[in-house]
């Protein structure tokens, strides 16, 4: 009888070889990161250092001072006046609801990774834009990272560097760099090449080509990436607060098991706040620096 | 020796390029190889040799190499097979960094669609050249802001190249070419994109700029007319083979080959010949002074007028009749107070400029340089021969069967 059996059921591996399949993925893994975990750790330790700092820093200083910086930050990166007071506003409105601390810790998060996803991202959409076979191999690392949920992939993290900011941040971080990593690369690739010809023509060396004309002619669509990059990772902070990440998403994640509907959405509200932020701010930077495009024909 | 020396090149797009080259040396055709190998013959067995400060162009139809031939100078494309010399450097054997030396301070490019940085305003795009060859930054400012007002863009210095015209654009990218002060000026199509109108202007500012620089430029066009305007040399392309080297004239008077010819066929001959091509050594010259004695010279002759000639001064056109009318007259006065010095035409004047005193004047009118020193004579049936000639060609020539291979 179970020699007809595989027409009418999926031949799958017996459940004691799968139990053993994952029993010996799961026992590697563990090893891995009992030798491997401390040295991780320590390779982490300047990067939590550094958080804490920031995270202490938003915290201890004065309110206003606070908002002062980032008020004149978004003028600085906008020359808008009324986009300027659009944030004091949304500052101040997340201050009187009681949400201050909360937010400065998602702030700090988010700054934090930002800056991180660009510092990665960009040279290595700078090396896809290269060598077509990076290209190659990196886009099906990065579908991946983008549509495996992302649950699955704060369970080895949080194996190897158990719960806390470092993990949430490397979650964050694999989570939002996608964005950021592939229009570098598409900014670069879609360079007028005649543009780069002419540079070429005129003895430009790599870093010439690359800071002179490939970077500052792709900002527009690496700007996109950050921009993309900011909101996702702000829309991973909740996730990430179920490891231990302290800041707004603790709040909803609390809300959720609780049912506390107005505290979800005070912070809910909060986060969408802190992306429009963000997001108009990081636009309206990518334009200006962009003037060159918004003359003429 | 020349400046840039063009050495049996080849060059074969494609993947695997030697095989299609063997079949290419041994003379099969683009068709036929791209046909067998999917590889396109991009030049074929091209030597050329360009003289330094001259102006060489090079024409074909599209897609006969011009492109590919432009940029093996500066190396933006290696060669399958082949030599390229400059200056007696093979430019193969340059390293990469000898290689960008080389491009920054030996030859600029100006580029058919321009090719100006749009994110640089106009005076960074003109400074772009200096900026490479590591100029300190006040100083390539300065240079570029003389360059820009040269080229008449005074004004402009802080527009973007989306804020300009085609034309300006192009003026711009001259003033980039010439700003890093280059010995050998690649123009790849540099006027094809723009209107007829703004285009000669933009010819005649070349020439102009030209004849104070003296830079070896080479100049790729398809279009015939900028060719003779432009050139002192022209080069044929067809299908990546050279069909004909030659100067202007000759290749407007002899064409080579049934493509050549069809490409001057239509030429305004008037508008592109100068006179110094139908020019003819006088056929008498008179040297005194004597009335009686230029007489007695023009009657052994067969024709019944003669050039004056004080020592090497010309001092005019003379005829028979009026000697004649003068010896009854005036026996004393002197042959070259009488010859007629009124109708001259100038050596670089095109035919057009020179066609009404030829044709108003009895006698071949007189050629004088721009210093109005005497060169030649042009006569009424020499000019018309030039220009109605390549009319008699029947068009039976276009149909013979074209030459194939080489
Ligand atoms: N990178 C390339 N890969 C493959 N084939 C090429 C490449 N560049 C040029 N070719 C081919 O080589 C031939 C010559 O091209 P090239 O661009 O030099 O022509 P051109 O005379 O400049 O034409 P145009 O007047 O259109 O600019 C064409 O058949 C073209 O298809
Ligand atoms: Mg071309």
């Amino acid at each position: 009888m179970a020699d007809s059996n595989w027409l009418i059921e999926f031949p799958a591996l017996s459940r004691d070889t799968l139990r053993l399949l994952q029993r010996s993925i799961d026992e590697t893994f563990r090893e891995f990161s009992r030798s491997y975990g401390q040295a991780l750790e320590d390779f982490f330790e300047p990067l939590l250092w550094f958080m804490i700092w920031f995270e202490r820093l938003l915290l201890n200083a004065p309110w206003w001072l606070v908002i002062a910086v980032i008020a004149s930050c978004a003028y600085l990166a906008s020359r808008n006046w009324k986009m300027t007071i659009g944030v004091i506003a949304a500052f101040l409105a997340i201050g009187i609801f009681g949400m201050w601390e909360d937010t400065m810790r998602t702030v700090s998060i988010i700054t934090v990774c930002t800056l991180l996803a660009i510092v990665i991202g960009i040279p290595i959409g700078v090396m896809m834009a290269r060598y077509d076979r990076a290209q190659a191999t990196i886009t099906p690392v990065l579908d991946v990272m983008q549509t495996m949920p992302s649950f699955v992939y704060l369970i080895p993290v949080v194996m190897l560097l158990g719960i806390g900011r470092v993990p949430g941040v490397i979650a964050v971080i694999i989570y939002a760099i996608p964005p950021v990593i592939r229009l570098t690369n598409l900014g670069i690739r879609l360079v007028d090449k005649d543009v780069l010809e002419a540079a070429n023509a005129f003895g430009a060396d790599f870093k010439q080509r690359l800071f002179g004309v490939q970077i500052p002619l792709a900002m527009p669509n690496i700007m996109a990436g950050v921009n993309q990059t900011i909101m996702m990772s702000l829309a991973m902070v909740v996730i990430a607060s179920m490891i231990g990440v302290k800041g707004l998403g603790q709040p909803v994640l609390k809300a959720i098991t609780n049912q506390y509907f107005s505290m979800g959405l005070f912070n809910g509200l909060a986060i969408v706040a802190i992306a429009i932020v963000f997001d108009r701010v990081s636009q309206a930077y990518g334009h200006r620096i962009q003037k060159h495009r918004q003359v003429g024909h | 020796m020349a400046k840039i020396e063009i050495e049996n090149v080849y060059k074969i797009f494609g993947d695997n390029p030697e095989a299609a080259l063997a079949r290419a040396m041994a003379g099969e055709g683009k068709d036929e190889i791209h046909s067998d190998t999917g590889h396109t013959v991009g030049l074929h067995d091209i030597t050329l040799s360009m003289e330094e400060s001259k102006t060489f162009v090079v024409m074909g139809l599209s897609g006969s190499g011009k492109s590919t031939l432009i940029r093996h100078i500066n190396r933006l494309i290696e060669p399958t097979a082949g030599r390229i010399v400059v200056d007696g450097v093979d430019v193969l054997t340059l390293n990469d960094a000898d290689l960008r030396q080389f491009r920054r301070t030996k030859m600029a490019m100006v580029f058919q669609r321009f090719g100006l940085f749009p994110h640089r305003t106009v005076i960074h795009n003109v400074a772009y050249g200096l900026e490479m060859q590591g100029v300190e930054k006040r100083h390539r400012q300065d240079k570029a802001a003389e360059w820009i007002e040269t080229v008449g863009l005074a004004g402009y210095e802080n527009s973007y190249p989306s804020q300009l015209s085609g034309g300006m654009q192009q003026r711009v990218g001259l003033a980039r070419a010439l700003c890093g002060d280059p010995e050998v000026l690649l123009m790849d199509e540099a006027f094809s994109a723009l209107d007829p109108l703004i285009r000669s202007g933009m010819q005649d500012q070349l020439i102009e700029l030209q004849e104070k620089l003296h830079k070896t430029i080479v100049f790729i066009t398809h279009d015939l007319d900028e060719a003779l305007k432009l050139g002192d040399k022209i080069a044929i392309l067809k299908d990546g083979r050279l069909s004909q080297v030659g100067k202007p004239e000759e290749i407007l008077l002899e064409p080579a080959d049934d493509y050549v010819a069809a490409f001057v066929r239509d030429v305004n001959r008037a508008r592109v010949l100068t006179v110094d091509v139908v020019m003819r050594p006088p056929s008498l010259r008179l040297t005194t002074e004597n009335i009686d004695a230029a007489l007695r010279e023009m009657q052994g002759h067969r024709d019944d007028f003669g050039y004056v000639f004080d020592g090497d001064d010309f001092r005019g056109v003379i005829t028979e009749r009026h000697l004649r009318r003068a010896a009854t007259t005036n026996g004393n006065s002197s042959v070259y107070d009488l010859a007629d010095d009124s109708q001259t035409v100038t050596a670089d004047s095109v035919l057009e400029e020179a066609l009404p005193t030829i044709l108003q004047s009895d006698t071949p009118v007189a050629v004088v340089n721009n210093d109005g020193e005497f060169r030649g004579v042009v006569s009424k049936r020499e000019l018309i021969r030039v220009l109605t000639e390549h009319r008699e060609e029947p068009d039976e020539a276009a149909q013979e069967p074209k030459r194939t291979g080489p």
